[in-house]
């Protein structure tokens, strides 16, 4: 029988896997993206091993994925940057980031590639919170969600429920733009003003999310005032920003 | 108003910056301390013991600016010397973070990209055998 992938409907997708300390959660994970058997695209994962102080590296070596493995810690912007350039260089039309910690389930890319081809979009985000299923996150983070929300709305004009969502999918002229600047910490928020200066443009997509399968989660409530400044000063000046 | 000050902290004023100035040299003679960096500590060298040596000139700027106090002048002065000279350390260590973060970056493709032509040529050799 002659093999249907040829056909010029199905396209590579290059699924960069940002991971520090998830040798927990990657098996699973890698497991459940080779599952996917979609007849328009296929999934090639790219795990970005930010200098993991588990075994991270190692489960991915096993799982014969293709590992960037990083000698320093760059934190998750750093890491995603690294696995999108990647994916340019090798060639890819589309990438898409999707977190280390199990919070996307693979089963929901599907959407988020029909919300690209359906309306044409450069970066398709993926939202919990367009028709509220599935886990929710905590009050806190949904105060700070709903005041991003507000911000972009009033730089952008753009309507993005989920702006922390780091469940997205890139075209190619939307990886160049990642390839030649990505924000460092904390990016998803600064990301959106980035690429909507960049006049790609941006839609969304509901997803249903998990809570995290093991760990712990990179914002701390601690770190949720950090978080809150930080973000808002580099909105602003990712806005200000030739 | 001459005898009311005693040179002893005049001397000890003007020995301190210059050994502070041979340390600065020895640094930068010995490579620990880049150029561009010393530069800031030689200049204000420079002004400590032009200061040290022409103590009428620190209340005759003060006059010349309009400050009362010659101290407050001497403070304000060093306090915002201070700020400018952080605000450029800050400048430096974004500067290295960012290098930092490409070198890393590349560093970790070229791996990838090494680690590929490794498989590649060994299932080549294989293939041969």
């Amino acid at each position: 029988m002659i093999s249907t992938n040829a056909t010029n409907t199905h396209f590579r997708i290059a699924v960069v896997i940002p991971a520090f300390n998830e040798d927990e959660n990657l098996p699973s994970l890698i497991a459940e993206l080779r599952q996917i058997n979609h007849p328009d695209f296929q999934l090639i994962p790219v795990v970005v091993n930010d200098c993991s102080k588990d075994e991270t590296a190692l489960v991915a070596r096993n799982l014969k994925v293709d590992l960037i493995d990083l000698p320093v810690n760059l934190g998750i912007g750093g890491a995603v940057q690294s696995g999108m350039i990647y994916a340019y260089e090798s060639g890819f039309q589309y990438a898409m980031q999707l977190d280390g910690d199990g919070q996307h389930p693979p089963s929901e890319i599907h959407k988020l590639v029909a919300a690209m081809k359906k309306s044409d979009f450069s970066v398709v985000i993926g939202s919990r919170f367009i028709e509220s299923d599935g886990f929710q996150s905590s009050s806190l983070r949904r105060a700070g969600i709903h005041y991003l929300k507000w911000v972009i709305k009033i730089l952008t004009g753009l309507q993005i429920t989920d702006a922390t969502s780091g469940l997205r999918l890139y075209n190619r002229s939307a990886l160049a733009a990642i390839a030649a600047y990505y924000p460092d910490e904390y990016p998803e928020p600064e990301a959106i003003i980035y690429f909507h200066k960049k006049k790609l443009s941006i839609g969304e997509t509901p997803v249903i999310m998990r809570h995290r399968q093991a760990g712990k989660s990179s914002i701390s409530f601690i770190n949720s005032i950090y978080y809150f400044w930080k973000v808002s000063l580099a909105i602003i000046y990712a806005y200000l920003k030739v | 108003m001459e005898t009311y000050f005693s040179n002893r902290i005049q001397i000890i004023a003007i020995v301190v910056s210059v050994v502070f100035l041979l340390y600065i040299s020895r640094l930068i003679i010995k490579g620990k301390l880049r150029e561009e960096y010393a530069i800031f500590w030689v200049v204000i060298t420079f002004i400590l013991i032009l200061f040290a040596v022409w103590r009428r000139g620190i209340d005759i700027v003060a006059e010349l600016v309009g400050v009362y106090l010659a101290p407050n002048l001497v403070f304000t002065g060093a306090i915002f010397a201070i700020l400018i000279y952080l605000l450029h350390l800050s400048i430096v260590v974004s500067n290295l973070h960012e290098k930092n973060k490409v070198l890393t970056r590349e560093m970790a493709l070229m791996k990838k990209r090494l680690e590929n032509l490794e498989s590649v040529s060994k299932t080549e050799n294989d293939e041969t055998n």
